[in-house]
């Protein structure tokens, strides 16, 4: 393997708050960019499967107030938006997006595979092709391969320790460690320590290469992290914790290197079955940070928002009536959110399946209208320019398309 | 002789001129040359490659290297590397004597102690059945609301499971004198791979590794086959419980049709290889000949109640006198919670890789697995995965068939397979040595067996396997996690194996003190310069003990910069150093 190829494929960044940057991809690159240069996609999953007919409420249906006497959103508090569905109170902070028509909803959204397993239903998605398990590689780095040149270790930006399933594959993926670990110290930043390795690592054999790569990376990234405590580089200072610090990094990020293309962000805590609150409670409480993280990101972006979309999915729906714990179970259809410049907003789009008992997928779930993968394809039809050609390798096997959530 | 700069230097001329290949081969005689870059290995490799070039080979062709570089590559591949003593013990042995003896692990005498230590986790010697009775959720009558904090309270209750897994596997791997089997362990784990993060296989997993990997790693693959096929940790982790033909008396709720994922697998990662010549067409009737093969969590006497449920609908007992269903049409409950459910079961006869199976039971199952152990294509996949963990990221395809025809010639024995694969010329040539990037499993236990440590606490262990991307149990896919360099050596990895050889290498990983099992921070820093450097909560590793350990040999980059070090650190710089991130 030449050793250009090498660097490339190995680029990883990490935990530790190591991030590895390609030479001069970083701020030699920090010039700002016209808009439509350089399409984004921001692919945020909710893991654990969130209440979809708690996040995009159907308060235009008694139904839907019949079978969850305690965890509706009562209709007086619901924010509506076309009549027929509704925002709980928690996500208000959406409402200027969506009357500014950037925020935009498919119903009824979700996976053709039946499982209600969280690992199947996750892995599917991720991988992009429901029903098979030795997929190995996840779609959105099949994405990256079919993006034109010139690839950059930086055009995919990973908000975690670890690159998850959907970024899984031969193009490098960059790693942000999250919270204060992005900062925290390792035993390599000590210049003894660091010299010392430097005098064993100063070859041109591969193990020398990575070395040097992750060390010039790493010094890179402090200095960035550096810049955000200190100057705020034309913004507010970091939110103090949680997603929306991640999420202005994350967007700051975006703004000032154009060579990103694609970002992921990976939220646990959906896993309602218990208590899960109305108007107000326990999803109320994870359904607000994410909404703040949202407009964090957005605000951090500045006019990269106009060429970015913005995904928000989750493995799959849960259960229309409520269970005997306050909570819901397991399902089937979901929500898809889809933000950003570019987006037709203001609009419910998907097939609404309806909740009596016999529209219900198995008699107890949303049916699924819309495989996910149509929407996706639909993006990344219109807003990546790909091909129908590489949409295919992306989703094989897969040719459906809609709805057409961006002005094309 | 020890690792001393001041006598290393000035000796190097004459142990040049000496020319004897003994265990203290020091540093290179000269700087090595530029031979480097025409191999894809490292510079010292590069060297001990070249320099084998010019010792004549003896009668069955293998160059003649000093003893302890052989001694050195055997130790790398057969165990973890050397532990302190290793060496000299393999030197008494002679190399083949070494390598018979691991392949017999019930003649290595295991030491009291260590036997004790590996009793003391109770919960690896359960059953799954009693695994779910004792840690799983909670029981409630049918049709009654489940009580959230009695499931969260089961569900932590639970975590010993996987905590004594990990350490019992951690420190088998690093302290266990029969190391062949511990890598086999490793290796069979992923070959077989379930994924504990899947529903209820964070019960099932460590009895999974005890059950159905342990006893067979050396012995035939057929018994391993069957035994991974049949334990409730690989049933639920590929869906083989809810394989059911559709339109059989069984078939209701989620067992409601076939389910090829299992089928599919078996024959693509655990034998014939995906390209080992079956069709969909294969898959498919695998799943049928599969239907059937289930689980029972509460074991024997939880089957019947729920039959009885299930025969008696859901008011019973309020209308009529309960009503007892047959005993189960089935060959065995067995103790694992594994049973042939005949109610599911497709009972038509199948056409199978070119064979007519006849429908009759579960024996379709085990004829099934019969052909795919037996099948030529499975000794080439076995072989070359064999291969590639004791020789070469790319085997040589010639020695991959002489496996693949001992595998044959020995019904599928491992054993078999192994000896001649250790006896061969391509796994004794000196241009293999070192030649495989370690893995960071392999890396980490490698670091703490080199040190001689008895880890009480192997929660820094964990957590950076955590952060190097290979949690124990925790690979999510089914093919198991890779042993090539291609899918380990990367910058980030390279940069968190080095802060993880500061931390042991200078005292700072806290694995002598009793398990805390608090959450892992295992990087977090040792010797940071912003902020006073913590105290090594261990004595600093020896440097010349460690040099001892490895062989004392250190290519000249190698040794420049662990002398130009501070004492404290020159450990860990042995610890980082690219001869020790290769085996």
């Amino acid at each position: 393997m030449e050793r250009r190829e090498f660097l490339r494929n190995a680029l990883m960044l990490g935990a530790g708050g190591v991030l590895l940057l390609g030479p001069g991809a970083w701020a030699a690159r920090a010039a700002t960019s016209g808009a439509g240069q350089s399409p984004r996609l921001v692919v945020i999953f909710l893991r654990g499967a969130v209440d979809g007919l708690n996040v995009v409420v159907p308060h235009g249906e008694s139904i839907y107030y019949e079978l969850r006497p305690t965890i509706a959103v009562p209709a007086s508090q619901v924010l509506d938006l076309d009549g027929h569905f509704g925002l709980p109170p928690a996500l208000a902070g959406l409402m200027p997006l969506w009357r500014e028509r950037s925020l935009a909803f498919v119903e009824a959204c979700g996976s053709p595979d039946p499982t209600r397993s969280h690992f199947d239903a996750q892995d599917y998605m991720e991988t992009g092709t429901p029903g098979v398990k030795t997929t190995s590689t996840g779609w959105m780095n099949r994405v990256l391969t079919e993006l034109p040149a010139p690839h950059s270790p930086t055009q995919a930006l990973n908000l975690g320790p670890t690159p998850p399933r959907i970024l899984a594959g031969p193009q490098p993926v960059a790693n942000l460690a999250t919270g204060r670990a992005a900062a925290q110290p390792i035993a390599l930043d000590r210049p003894l320590v660091n010299s010392s390795f430097a005098r064993m690592y100063a070859g041109r054999d591969p193990l020398s290469a990575a070395f040097q790569e992750g060390v010039a990376a790493r010094r890179r990234l402090l200095a960035e992290l550096q810049q955000d405590m200190t100057v705020a580089a034309g913004g507010a200072p970091l939110p103090n914790q949680g997603f929306a610090q991640d999420a202005t990094r994350l967007g700051r990020l975006m703004r000032r290197d154009p060579s990103i293309r694609l970002a992921f962000v990976a939220l646990a805590g959906w896993d309602t079955h218990v208590n899960q609150g109305a108007a107000g409670g326990q999803l109320a409480n994870h359904l607000r940070p994410l909404s703040e993280g949202l407009l964090s990101l957005i605000g951090a972006m500045g006019s990269t928002y106009h060429e970015t979309v913005i995904v928000v999915i989750s493995e799959f729906g849960r259960t229309v009536h409520e269970n005997g714990n306050g909570g819901t179970d397991h399902g089937h259809a979901n929500v898809m959110w889809v933000m950003g410049g570019p987006v037709r907003g203001g609009k419910v789009y998907g097939t609404w399946p309806g909740l009596a008992p016999e529209q219900l997928y198995q008699g107890r779930d949303l049916a699924v209208t819309t495989d996910f993968r149509a929407p996706l394809s639909s993006i990344l039809s219109t807003h990546l320019k790909l091909s129908d050609h590489a949409l295919g390798q992306i989703f094989p096997a897969y040719r459906g398309r809609g709805p057409q959530l961006l002005a094309a | 002789m020890a690792l001393n700069a001041a006598t290393q230097i000035s000796q190097r001329g004459t142990s040049d001129a000496g020319g004897q290949a003994t265990d203290a081969v020091l540093i290179a005689p000269r700087p090595p040359r530029q031979i480097a870059a025409r191999y894809d290995v490292s510079a010292w490799l590069a060297r001990y490659v070249y320099e084998g070039d010019r010792w004549p080979r003896n009668r069955r062709g293998h160059r003649a290297l000093p003893m302890s570089a052989e001694a050195i590559h055997v130790l790398n591949r057969l165990a973890f590397g050397p532990a302190p003593g290793d060496l000299s013990r393999v030197q008494q042995l002679s190399i083949d004597g070494y390598i018979r003896q691991q392949l017999r692990p019930q003649t290595i005498p295991v030491p009291q102690a260590f036997s004790e230590r590996v009793r003391s986790w109770p919960t690896l010697y359960l059953t799954p059945v009693e695994l779910f009775a004792q840690y799983g959720p909670p029981r409630k009558a049918p049709g009654a609301p489940k009580d959230p904090l009695a499931m969260k309270a089961a569900r932590q209750r639970a975590r010993v499971i996987m905590q004594e897994g990990v350490q019992a596997r951690l420190y088998r791997a690093i302290r266990g004198p029969r190391q062949l089997q511990e890598v086999m362990t490793d290796f069979w784990f992923n070959h077989f791979n379930v994924f504990a993060g899947k529903g209820l296989d964070y019960l099932w997993t460590v009895s999974y590794e005890q059950e159905a990997i342990r006893p067979h790693t050396l012995g035939r693959f057929r018994d391993l086959l069957g035994a991974t096929a049949k334990h409730p940790a690989m049933l639920f982790f590929l869906d083989n419980w809810l394989n059911t033909g559709p339109g059989t008396p069984g078939a209701r709720g989620r067992f409601d049709g076939l389910n090829e994922n299992y089928a599919r697998e078996v024959m693509e990662l655990h034998t014939l290889g995906v390209n080992g010549g079956y069709s969909q067409r294969d898959v498919t009737e695998l799943a049928r000949i599969f239907t059937g093969w289930g689980l029972v969590k509460r074991g024997a006497a939880g089957f019947q109640r729920r039959r009885t449920r299930r025969a008696n609908g859901p008011f019973f007992p309020f209308f009529r006198a309960p009503f007892t269903p047959p005993p189960p049409v089935t060959d065995e409950i067995s103790p694992t919670g594994f049973f042939f459910d005949a109610s599911r079961h497709d009972f038509g006869d199948k056409q199978f890789l070119g064979h007519t199976i006849g429908g009759r039971g579960i024996s379709e199952g085990e004829e099934a697995l019969d052909i795919l152990a037996r099948h030529p294509a499975t000794a080439r996949h076995l072989s070359f995965q064999l291969a590639q963990l004791f020789v070469a990221d790319q085997p040589p395809p010639a020695l991959v068939a002489r496996l693949a025809e001992s595998y044959q010639e020995s019904d599928g024995h491992i054993g078999t397979v192994l000896a001649t694969l250790f006896a061969s010329r391509e796994f004794r040539d000196p241009a293999c040595y070192g030649a495989k990037f370690k893995t960071p499993y392999q890396y980490v236990v490698s670091a703490v067996r080199a040190l001689g440590i008895d880890p009480r606490n192997v929660q820094p262990l964990a957590g950076t396997l955590f952060l190097l991307g290979m949690p124990l149990y925790g690979c999510p896919t089914p093919d198991g996690y890779k042993n090539t360099q291609e899918a380990w050596l990367t910058p980030d990895g390279l940069m968190r194996r080095l802060s993880f050889a500061t931390a042991l290498g200078t005292g700072h990983l806290p694995l002598d003190q009793a398990p805390g099992f608090t959450r892992p921070q295992p990087l977090k820093l040792a010797m940071a310069d912003s902020g006073p450097a913590r105290a090594p909560t261990m004595p600093a590793p020896d440097r010349d003990n460690l040099a001892r350990t490895l062989g004392n040999r250190f290519s000249h980059s190698t040794a420049q910069a662990v002398f130009a070090a501070p004492a404290q650190l020159q450990s860990a710089l042995i610890l980082g150093s690219p001869e020790f991130m290769r085996r």
